[in-house]
């Protein structure tokens, strides 16, 4: 029988203010431990906790984004179990009423087509601390300074149908938090988290099975493989018609496989209650539209721009809003050169192709748009060859130089001087009148051997056009 | 007057607080959680048919602070009351 799998995500983001949720402790990662505390986010009685008002303008900001309905009034509720990594034996959360439900989430499908994913609910939250286990005495050391830093859960429906989707979906919510500039998306550095419901159903079949939860993936790589294992694991067992636990399993990166935690897994009995200290929340239209005046431009909005304005391919305009630092890289080379495809070209061809290569995100840069348009604009005048251009932009992402004292430097301004080349035409005739004579025989393919040797002459700074010209003149004549 | 607190729900809510209860203590507790909702009770006497239910005691909403860092504690004041630190961590018997 065949199976396809029913996925679900739900994706923990750090929202990136200054101060905690509901204390004026810094955020900052990489404090010294547990100098980010205070009585309310260590949880000694008698505090009162106050909301952070960036809190819930972020959150709107999300909402807007994925197209949900924000709640008129939403409130806070305690979520109670008993870890080490909670100080107060509660975390305080939103769960009968979260601010934002029922949006979604356009993505591209694992067959090109564009898909959506529909979003159940967005709430905010508190973060819990970190726990580091010493490995030969039997303790674990408690850091509480990213107690109480907010986060945002967004909850997906069970819409997501492969690996691939989960881990183009989680792509897409992350470049949606980074082009809002609430969370930064580092999966690695824990500020983006990624749990997965996921079951098999048989394929084609509205039902769903017995769900399992997936916890501990901390790349979009563990993602896709952390499901991918999950799905064969489930397959077996239907096959050898065991029963499917409904349990949480962590995936396991070092030996590429989900385990179960039974056993150690938390008694799930968090006697969810409204949080009495907190006011409840209020959000009115005129807060929503002002916040929604505020909202830059999104993925969805700058690639169909990008195609109309431009002119741009829609492949083009896809790769370039892939990430919002690429987007602004392009339109700030666009400022100072105004030909978006020959721009987008060399973007999406060098300047990715050597990013790649040195395994650096286009923050990192060492060629400034700037610095690029300048390269296009010598190209674009003729002043250096394509294939020199090329050789520039190398020696620019190597050196940080500027195109024009890498031409100056080398002298590798094009020749386009009629009588330079024709003299350098002569030259190769002369050297090679076997050649000459097949061709004018008819051998029209040696035309390239002719062209090539002239730019061999001229160390590739002839201009291929006049050459070409001169070359055919001389050659019939 | 029967019980409403069973001795099962004790263990169960001593296995969610982590604690490990002697059978003379899980007794103890079943009958003072009792004589606690006993009392309890007592707010079911009163007539609240015209009273909407509610979470809160005042109409408060919107309760905001500024998005602005203040100084956090000194670290030892934090660790003071701990009953095990190593002076930058909480130190806690092993988890996990
Ligand atoms: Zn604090």
């Amino acid at each position: 029988m065949e199976f396809e799998p029913v996925i679900g995500l739900e994706i923990h983001a750090q929202l990136k203010t200054e101060s905690k949720i509901f204390c004026g402790c810094s955020t900052k990662f990489g404090g010294s431990p547990n100098t980010h505390t205070c009585p309310i986010c260590l949880g000694m009685p008698g505090v009162l906790p106050v909301l952070n008002r960036k809190v819930v303008e972020y959150t709107i900001r999300m909402a807007l984004a994925t197209h949900c309905t924000i709640a008129p009034v939403c409130r806070f509720a305690r979520k109670n179990y008993f870890y080490p990594d909670l100080p107060k034996g509660y975390q305080i959360s939103q769960y009968e009423l979260p601010l934002a439900t029922g949006g979604w989430m356009e993505i591209e499908g694992t067959n090109g087509a564009s898909r959506r994913i529909r979003i159940h609910r967005i709430h905010m939250e508190e973060d819990a601390g970190k726990l580091i286990h010493d490995d030969y005495k039997p303790f674990s050391y408690v850091d509480l300074n990213r107690t109480g830093v907010p986060l945002i859960e967004i909850v997906s429906e069970p819409d997501i149908g492969s690996p691939e989707e989960a881990a183009s979906y989680l792509r897409a919510i992350r470049e949606v938090l980074r082009y809002l500039d609430i969370c930064d998306g580092n999966m690695e550095e824990g500020s983006m988290r990624c749990d997965a419901n996921i079951s098999l159903r048989p394929a084609g079949t509205g039902g769903l099975g017995t769900k399992v939860e997936l916890k501990n993936m901390n790349s979009f790589k563990n993602v896709q493989k952390g499901l991918e294992f999950e799905i064969r694991r489930q397959k077996v067992m239907i096959e050898r018609a065991e029963p499917i636990v409904q349990e949480t399993r962590l995936w396991d990166a070092g030996r590429n496989v989900t385990v179960s935690m039974r056993g150690k897994e938390e008694a799930n009995d968090y006697r969810y209650f409204p949080d009495p200290d907190l006011a409840p929340v209020e959000v009115d239209q005129a807060w929503i539209g002002q916040v929604r005046s505020e909202l830059p431009e999104l993925p969805e909005a700058k690639r169909e721009r990008f195609v109309t304005d431009y002119e741009l391919p829609v492949y083009d305009a896809q790769v370039l809003t892939s990430s919002k630092a690429l987007a602004l890289y392009f339109e700030a080379g666009l400022k100072e050169f105004a030909r978006p495809k020959l721009l987008s070209n060399w973007i999406m061809s060098e300047l990715m192709r050597a990013l790649n290569k040195s395994e650096r995100e286009i923050e990192a840069c060492p060629v400034s748009p700037r610095d690029l348009a300048e390269l296009l604009r010598l190209l674009d005048s003729g002043i250096i060859s394509g294939k020199i251009a090329k050789a520039v932009f190398d020696e620019m992402f190597s050196s940080g130089k500027s195109a024009q004292s890498i031409v100056d430097e080398k002298g590798l301004v094009q020749v386009s001087d009629q009588s330079e080349i024709e003299s350098a035409v002569d030259q190769v005739m002369s050297e090679n009148p076997k050649e000459v004579s097949e061709f004018k025989a008819g051998k029209d393919k040696l035309i390239g051997f002719f062209v090539g040797q002239v730019m061999r002459k001229t160390k590739g700074k002839a201009n291929p056009q006049i050459v070409n010209d001169i070359l055919k003149k001389k050659l019939n004549g | 007057m029967d019980s409403k607190i069973t001795r099962n729900e004790v263990r169960h809510v001593a296995l969610l607080a982590r604690l490990e209860l002697s059978q003379s203590e899980e007794e103890l507790m079943t009958g003072q959680m009792n004589t606690i909702l006993e009392y309890m009770g007592k707010l079911n006497e009163l007539d609240t048919k015209e009273v909407e239910a509610t979470t809160h005691a005042i109409e408060l909403r919107n309760v905001f602070r500024e998005d602005r860092v203040v100084p956090s504690l000194d670290r030892k004041d934090s660790l003071a009351n701990a009953p095990g630190a190593d002076g930058v961590n909480f130190v806690v018997p092993r988890v996990l």
